[in-house]
């Protein structure tokens, strides 16, 4: 295999603005704390920073914190700039930024993803980022009419037809929801960090068959940074940089929530094939995994698709939840997840994976190497594999 | 669902106008490529799959099975009251075009996979939205 282009960039910096429920602080505030923090880890200053990306970016009716106002705000001076939804899922802000890098655009992208959710949530449809606003898409023409305006509804068909055929059970969810738990416990930015039992898991109320209320993700404010450097600077990061092994893009299936042609996955398993193409590294060299979680079931698909276990055994995989475990064989989302630490719309996954790969993460998994980052539901999907030192 | 129809926010497309419209006569109709006669859904201003523009909508039996559903529990839009059915129908004559639904006319805790269903329309303004019932002894 040629070395594929994304191991020429580095993630140099990490950082996270203020995460919390109701902030009542803008996005763009929130963001420029995040930049701020991101940029002097990465040992750099604003003056180093010639590149930005960022999903969703503004405009549309799910647009996001503009990269145009950051650029402005900072007075960054800029030799490549992109922010758009329609890409490789919510990390294709990170693939984006490798390839410019790559590419010699740019040197040093500030990648980010900022959510106001908690604070801004009256007028949101719930998880997911659906809504009905104006501009409605075809495809969601034919959803919305029939009172399922959330993604809850529509990630919830794909698990009830997984339980079906695989005979995957609300217990089993609910070990991917308690492991999110109790990580949360110990990252002093989580928004749910109170214990959870099975039976308080199990006892809550329902929100969409078979997802009830612990199998949403929890909204919040709160925006996560990561510069994306090239890897000739790696030496030079103060805090070390983690390298970009490989990238995960594909879009092979349709780009649709309701006919993909299978009901039991997502587009999660084109970017995790396409992922694994490109290296020769392999699941079984994966140390943690930080799997989107923005529904429990999510997280399994997400195992399912990067080959953790073979198709429909996800649910005996995460059951009783000590596979899953920090000390367990696939450490999964331990800062807590979106379940619990806060919907930041995959970038959480991102930063926990960069904090694990120095060694500097709240729940610290043992001799920690490669990680695995998956981000997305329905049709946005994208992956990354990030590895400690040049693999 | 309470007294009247919910609110259902219909705001069809260019091309698919045709599927609220088009139960006026108690038919389903999805649109059809004249030229490779595959089913298209959702409609589309050119086959995705011979590239003919000879397209146009055409009755169908209005019958399938339930592929997977969810039972929809929280209140999202006022007047749209909770618990319903929300169903992706396999169409008997495409199953791999899958039509969004409610299940009507049963228990929502009596939806299953697998369940036969039958087409019917609910008046709503302007438009014949299509829901879907089970089969007796289906």
């Amino acid at each position: 295999m040629n070395e594929p282009i994304e191991r020429q960039a580095v993630i140099s910096g990490a950082a996270q603005s203020e995460i919390g429920r109701r902030l009542y602080r803008t996005g763009l505030d929130l963001t420029i704390e995040a930049s701020l923090r991101a940029i002097e880890d990465a040992g750099l200053t604003v003056d180093d920073i010639d590149g930005i990306s960022t999903y969703p970016g503004s405009g549309g009716p799910f647009g996001g914190i503009s990269g145009a106002e950051l650029h402005d705000a900072l007075r960054f001076s800029l030799n490549w700039r992109d922010g758009a939804l329609e890409t490789s899922g919510q990390l294709g802000a990170v693939h984006k930024a490798v390839l410019a890098v790559a590419a010699g655009l740019a040197r040093h992208v500030l990648v980010f993803r900022t959510v106001v959710e908690g604070s801004g949530g009256a007028v949101r449809a719930g998880g997911g980022g659906g809504g009905m606003g104006g501009g409605m898409p075809p495809a969601f023409q034919y959803l919305i009419p029939y009172g399922v305006t959330s993604a809850a509804n529509w990630i919830a068909c794909y698990a009830q037809r997984h339980m079906h055929d695989y005979g995957t059970t609300r217990e089993q969810l609910g070990a991917i929801a308690i492991n999110a738990r109790t990580n949360a416990a110990s990252n002093p930015q989580a928004i749910y960090t109170d214990p959870m039992t099975m039976d308080d898991y199990l006892g809550i109320r329902m929100i969409s068959d078979p997802f009830g209320l612990y199998d949403c993700d929890v909204p919040c404010d709160g925006s996560t940074v990561v510069i994306v450097s090239h890897r000739d600077y790696a030496p030079d990061a103060p805090n070390g940089a983690v390298h970009v092994n490989a990238m995960g893009t594909a879009l092979r299936g349709r780009p649709s929530w309701d006919q993909f042609d299978d009901l039991t996955t997502m587009a999660m398993r084109d970017s995790a094939a396409s992922m694994w193409e490109r290296t020769e590294l392999t699941a079984a060299d994966v140390d943690t995994a930080q799997l989107y979680d923005g529904f429990s079931w999510l997280a399994m698909a997400w195992i399912e698709a990067l080959g953790f276990c073979g198709k429909g055994e996800g649910g005996p995989f995460v059951e009783g939840g000590s596979r899953i475990a920090p000390d367990g064989e696939l450490p999964l989302n331990t800062w807590g997840g979106q379940l619990s630490g806060g919907r930041l719309h995959g970038f959480g996954f991102l930063h926990e994976g960069v904090m694990q790969l120095r060694g500097t993460a709240n729940v610290q998994v043992a001799d920690c190497e490669v990680a695995a980052v998956g981000a997305g539901g329905g049709p946005e999907s994208g992956c990354l594999l990030l590895t400690k030192e040049i693999r | 669902m309470s007294d009247g129809p919910p609110p259902r926010f219909i705001s069809p497309h260019a091309e698919g106008e045709f599927y609220w419209t088009a139960g006026a006569d108690g038919r389903l109709h999805l649109q059809r490529c004249g030229d490779c006669r595959r089913w298209i859904h959702p409609p589309g201003p050119v086959c995705p799959y011979c590239h003919s523009r000879a397209l146009a909508p055409e009755a169908v039996a209005g019958t399938g099975t339930v592929a997977t559903f969810t039972i929809n529990r929280k209140e999202w839009i006022p007047g749209f009251e909770p618990p319903y059915a929300f169903a992706l129908v396999e169409l008997d004559e495409d199953p791999t075009i899958r039509l969004g639904t409610n299940i009507v006319g049963c228990d929502v805790d009596a939806v299953r996979i697998g369940m036969r269903v039958e087409v019917e329309f609910e008046e709503n303004g302007e438009f014949f939205v299509p829901l879907f019932h089970p089969i007796e002894n289906g």
